[in-house]
């Protein structure tokens, strides 16, 4: 009986204290891109059961999150876009990757194996600038001689709300479709000239299902947890590749990390036999000059930690680690970390 | 009682509990006032570089790019009015007829649940009304009622070269499903606010109708509706608002398409679901933002137009 | 009887049929109501159901594949809603009191009257807004207690406008015979007009809670979210409306499915919160009219 007030008594007093002052404890915050969201706390949550911090990790959105880290509100922001070197720099920022995602492009054409058809990058600009508007347009035909398709009208599906993965998509297709860069153009959200908008991913991917003769794009996780049909695309050789996790990690080593200015390199319609062609990372933003510099070093621990032990999670979720080579580059990026002249990094 | 032994008759003397009483209520008034005054003040603050840099011209501006940041709100303020609108139309004849239903024609034992069922509508979040409108109506609507109105409606003239009303792609989402939806959305408080408007009207006023013969209906459009008119557009004006501000369910059906309709069932846009759908992404400073702080300001004008005109309608009614 | 003649008669067929359409289509919009009722639930609760366990209410929310919860989130949504009703409701009956009682057709009142009309129609987004400015920013930090904020200022309007409709349909003559008996203003309002109009205030409120207790978009800046276990109100907080959106817009089965829970959860609590509330309201109205 006794030991038992006592106990409940120490944990009502561990509760109280955690209330008093909740920052003492090794919570860290982190916020914005929706994107990573699922990644960032399942590492978190492994993270803690192994001894470490804790992670509150909520998706804003890239935009909210940049906001709130430079109003410092948050241990960490997040953000699918690489943020700007000079913004970087006069907002005391330092940003490095932290996990890889691709977009695939899935179909509901009836009476076609969607993973069959073939589409260059020009050909999807087309369709998503709705000069290409129906299935069996000659110019889809010639890149598919084998397949019969049908004479339905294509509905493009986008994302209505402004994303991260619309931003990647649009930056793909502008840079080898010349009308889409001249008619539309890349953004977080753009003005499309046909088509539907969906909200979110999800909604995208329910979209295309929905809709005979639907065309989307979607986060890879997306595709591979529902059964959707991806599409092939011409990469940077030209090849017509089927999005796979090593095609992904091709395009990723392929980057050119030497002159990527702020860790920001692009892995867009990169070559090789395998290569997936539209492949970005998501980064991470911390403070050079943080209030507290055991919080920021909380979080370098806790990316450190996920980089070594959470491949298997990274894995069952469809998310892609960064190349071992890269997640050392990041490393090196830590160690010019030091606040008031003490290195963060390496943390002991 | 406490009263004063000589009370002079239409000279009562303020108690100071009254006082404290009326202060409290009023400082209740004013906090409704504050609070939407200082609403728009942050909308228009942080819109004002919209204004500035569009001028008056952003709200009949039809092209939405944020691309080349050219920013003209027509498109969704059309999207808005026509949805909220369509939707009214929609569900106070539905809505009042189910009100009218249970307060009349119901069997006394059913009117309980009947009525706690109808309340279970505005429990629902939206986020299900618009997977519901997204999974099972709008394939309904592309299949049968889209072809069904674009061939039955062919006649009617279009608007200028622009707007064919009925014709469209039948993709099922569009103006006319999130019309719909947010019929299905407004109905449970146009139906429950009507329902204990027309329960609280005094049996004599029925009574009295019932005894010169009246029917049920001549009673009621004869004597009750006059009788209870201004407590009935309490039930129309909290169903517009809710239609003017939802965001979750119209994001899903509507098309989020951010330029001119042209036709009902053409992809829109509403000033909610383009305020939610981009503000995540919209950094501080930027003109990106303040557009959205703009739209929000727009809303509130339109709120505040449509409730004018609505009130104007009203008065109106009353003299004649 | 035999005297009428036959355009009288025809008259009052007309007048029959004319009300025997009109009781015919209002029980058909009945039937569509329920029909449309029956559809939207059955989706919820097919869906709902499915992932419906134990862990539910035990665990908090965790990654998918693990079997986590929504126990946090239950919680964070029972003290937010809770709350905010707390303050919204004696907020909204307050104007809906003055407009009705006190301000009747005065000009502030008329302006009262129409900004709450407009504040109907706000978009829940932009109350979050406002509330981030106010409650937020000044203290440092997002809260459960600014969600909650954010909440009564939804709910505020929605019970204002409702308790003012139906006070105005309380008859004069009670106010009347209070005063006559030498009642204060409180009084009458208090013991005389508001019991008279409970139950109809009662459906305002209940509306209201409906309302809020399904709003994402205000909690988003205010009270943020939480994946760690939290009942601290100065804190950011988990809800069941931001796990529902957060959980539906991932490509996890198990997280998809907890979605449907939470929307359906939030759909039974206010229908249990509804049915409570008019049996007590029942009882207590019984005793004091019997």
């Amino acid at each position: 009986m006794l030991i038992q007030l006592a106990r409940s008594l120490v944990t009502a007093l561990a509760a109280t204290a955690l209330v008093v002052a909740p920052a003492l404890a090794q919570d860290i915050t982190g916020a914005g891109a929706t994107f990573p969201a699922p990644i960032y706390s399942s590492w978190g949550e492994d993270y803690a059961k192994a001894g470490g911090s804790r992670l509150n990790y909520q998706a804003l959105g890239s935009g909210a999150g940049v906001t709130q880290i430079i109003n410092r509100t948050v241990d960490f922001g997040a953000s699918d876009s690489p943020v700007a070197p000079e913004r970087l720099e006069k907002e005391q920022l330092l940003q490095f990757p932290a996990v890889i995602g691709a977009v695939v492009v899935i179909v509901n054409v009836p009476g076609v194996d969607g993973t069959k058809i073939k589409l260059t990058g020009n050909v999807l600009g087309e369709i998503y600038v709705g000069r290409i508007r129906l299935w069996d347009d000659p110019k889809i035909t010639a890149l598919n001689p084998a397949l019969k398709l049908p004479k339905i009208p294509i509905s493009p599906a986008y994302r209505a709300d402004s994303s991260g993965t619309t931003s990647i998509f649009t930056k793909y297709l502008s840079s080898v479709s010349p009308l889409f860069k001249e008619r539309t153009g890349a953004g977080n959200s753009v003005a499309w000239r046909t088509g539907l908008g969906a909200p979110g991913n999800a909604g995208v991917a329910a979209a295309v299902k929905n809709i005979k003769g639907g065309i989307g794009y979607v986060e890879f996780a997306y595709a591979a947890e529902n059964g959707m049909q991806a599409l092939q695309l011409a990469n940077g050789s030209g090849k017509f590749v089927t999005p796979t996790v090593p095609g992904f990690l091709q395009a990723a080593e392929q980057a050119d990390w030497d002159n990527a200015k702020n860790m920001a390199a692009t892995m867009l319609n990169m070559p090789g036999d395998n290569s997936w062609p539209i492949v970005s990372a998501t980064y991470i933003l911390v403070p050079r000059n943080p209030k507290d510099p055991a919080r920021t070093q909380s979080v370098l621990k806790y990316v450190d930690w996920s980089f070594r032990n959470g491949a298997a999670t990274a894995d069952r979720l469809h998310y892609i680690m960064l190349p071992t080579a890269v997640q050392n580059r990041v490393r090196a990026q830590w160690a010019t970390l030091a606040p008031a002249g003490k290195p963060l990094w390496p943390a002991n | 009682m406490s009263t004063p032994a000589t009370p002079a008759i239409g000279a009562r003397k303020i108690h100071p509990a009254d006082t404290t009483f009326r202060l409290s209520l009023h400082a209740a008034g004013a906090v409704v006032v504050i609070v939407l005054l200082s609403i728009l003040a942050i909308m228009f603050m942080g819109g004002k570089l919209a204004f500035d840099t569009f001028g008056l011209g952003f709200i009949w501006g039809t092209e939405w790019n944020p691309v080349t940041q050219i920013y003209g709100a027509l498109p969704a303020i059309t999207g808005t009015l026509v949805t909220a609108i369509l939707a009214l139309c929609i569900a106070w004849p539905i809505g009042f007829g189910i009100a009218f239903f249970l307060t009349e024609t119901c069997p006394e034992k059913l009117r309980t649940p009947l009525g706690v069922a109808i309340e279970l509508l505005a429990a629902v979040p939206s986020i299900v009304y618009g997977m519901w409108g997204f999974f099972v109506l709008a394939p309904f609507m592309s299949e049968y009622v889209q072809p069904w109105l674009t061939s039955t409606f062919l006649w009617i003239p279009p608007i200028g070269d622009s707007f064919f009303w009925f014709t469209a792609p039948p993709i099922g989402v569009g103006m006319l499903t999130a019309a719909l939806i947010l019929a299905v959305m407004i109905l449970p408080f146009i139906a429950a606010t009507t329902r204990d408007v027309l329960l609280s009207t005094p049996q004599l006023l029925k009574d009295g109708a019932y005894a010169m013969g009246a029917t049920r209906w001549e009673a009621l459009t004869g004597v009750v509706i006059p009788a209870v008119r201004g407590s009935l557009f309490g039930a129309v004006f909290l169903g517009l608002g809710r239609a003017l501000g939802e965001t979750m369910a119209v994001v899903f059906v509507i098309g989020n398409a951010i330029r001119m309709p042209d036709s009902l069932m053409a992809p829109s846009a509403t000033i909610a679901s383009v305020v939610a759908n981009n503000f995540p992404e919209a950094e501080p400073g930027t003109l990106d933002l303040a557009v959205l702080l703009a739209l929000g300001f727009i809303l509130f004008v339109v709120s505040f137009g449509v409730l004018a005109v609505a009130r104007l309608l009203l008065r109106q009614e009353r003299m004649s | 009887m035999k005297q009428l003649t036959a355009a009288t008669r025809a008259r009052y067929f007309r007048r029959q049929l004319v009300n025997r359409v009109m009781g015919g289509l209002c029980i058909a919009a009945a039937g569509v109501g329920l029909i449309l009722l029956a559809l939207i639930l059955w989706m919820l609760f097919s869906n709902g159901l499915a992932g419906l366990t134990l862990d539910t209410f035990t665990k908090p929310m965790s990654q998918p594949g693990s079997g986590g919860g929504l126990a946090n989130a239950i919680i964070g949504s029972l003290l937010q809603v809770g709350v905010g009703a707390m303050i919204g409701a004696p907020l909204g009956m307050m104007v809906g009191v003055y407009l009705s009682e006190v301000g009747k057709e005065s000009r502030f009142a008329s302006i009262v009257r129409f900004v709450n009309d407009i504040l109907l129609s706000a978009p829940s987004v932009l109350i979050g807004l406002f509330v981030y400015q106010i409650a937020v920013l000044p203290f440092g930090g997002f809260s459960g207690v600014a969600g909650s904020i954010a909440l009564a200022l939804i709910a505020m309007p929605i019970v204002a406008r409702t308790t003012e409709d139906i006070l105005r349909l309380v008859p004069q003559a009670y106010r009347d015979g209070a005063i006559a008996l030498g009642s204060r203003e409180n009084e009458v309002v208090g013991k005389v007009v508001l019991p008279a109009a409970f139950g109809g205030i009662l459906t305002g409120i209940l509306l209201a809670i409906a309302r809020i207790a399904g709003e994402t978009a205000p909690l988003l800046f205010t009270s943020l979210g939480n994946d760690i276990w939290s009942t601290d109100m100065t804190q950011p907080m988990a809800s069941l409306p931001m796990a529902i959106v957060r959980y539906s817009n991932t490509p996890y089965p198990e997280w998809v499915a907890l979605a449907w829970t939470g929307a359906m959860l939030i759909t039974v609590g206010v229908l249990v919160l509804n049915i409570a509330s008019r049996f007590s309201y029942a009882a207590v109205a019984g005793k004091q009219g019997g």
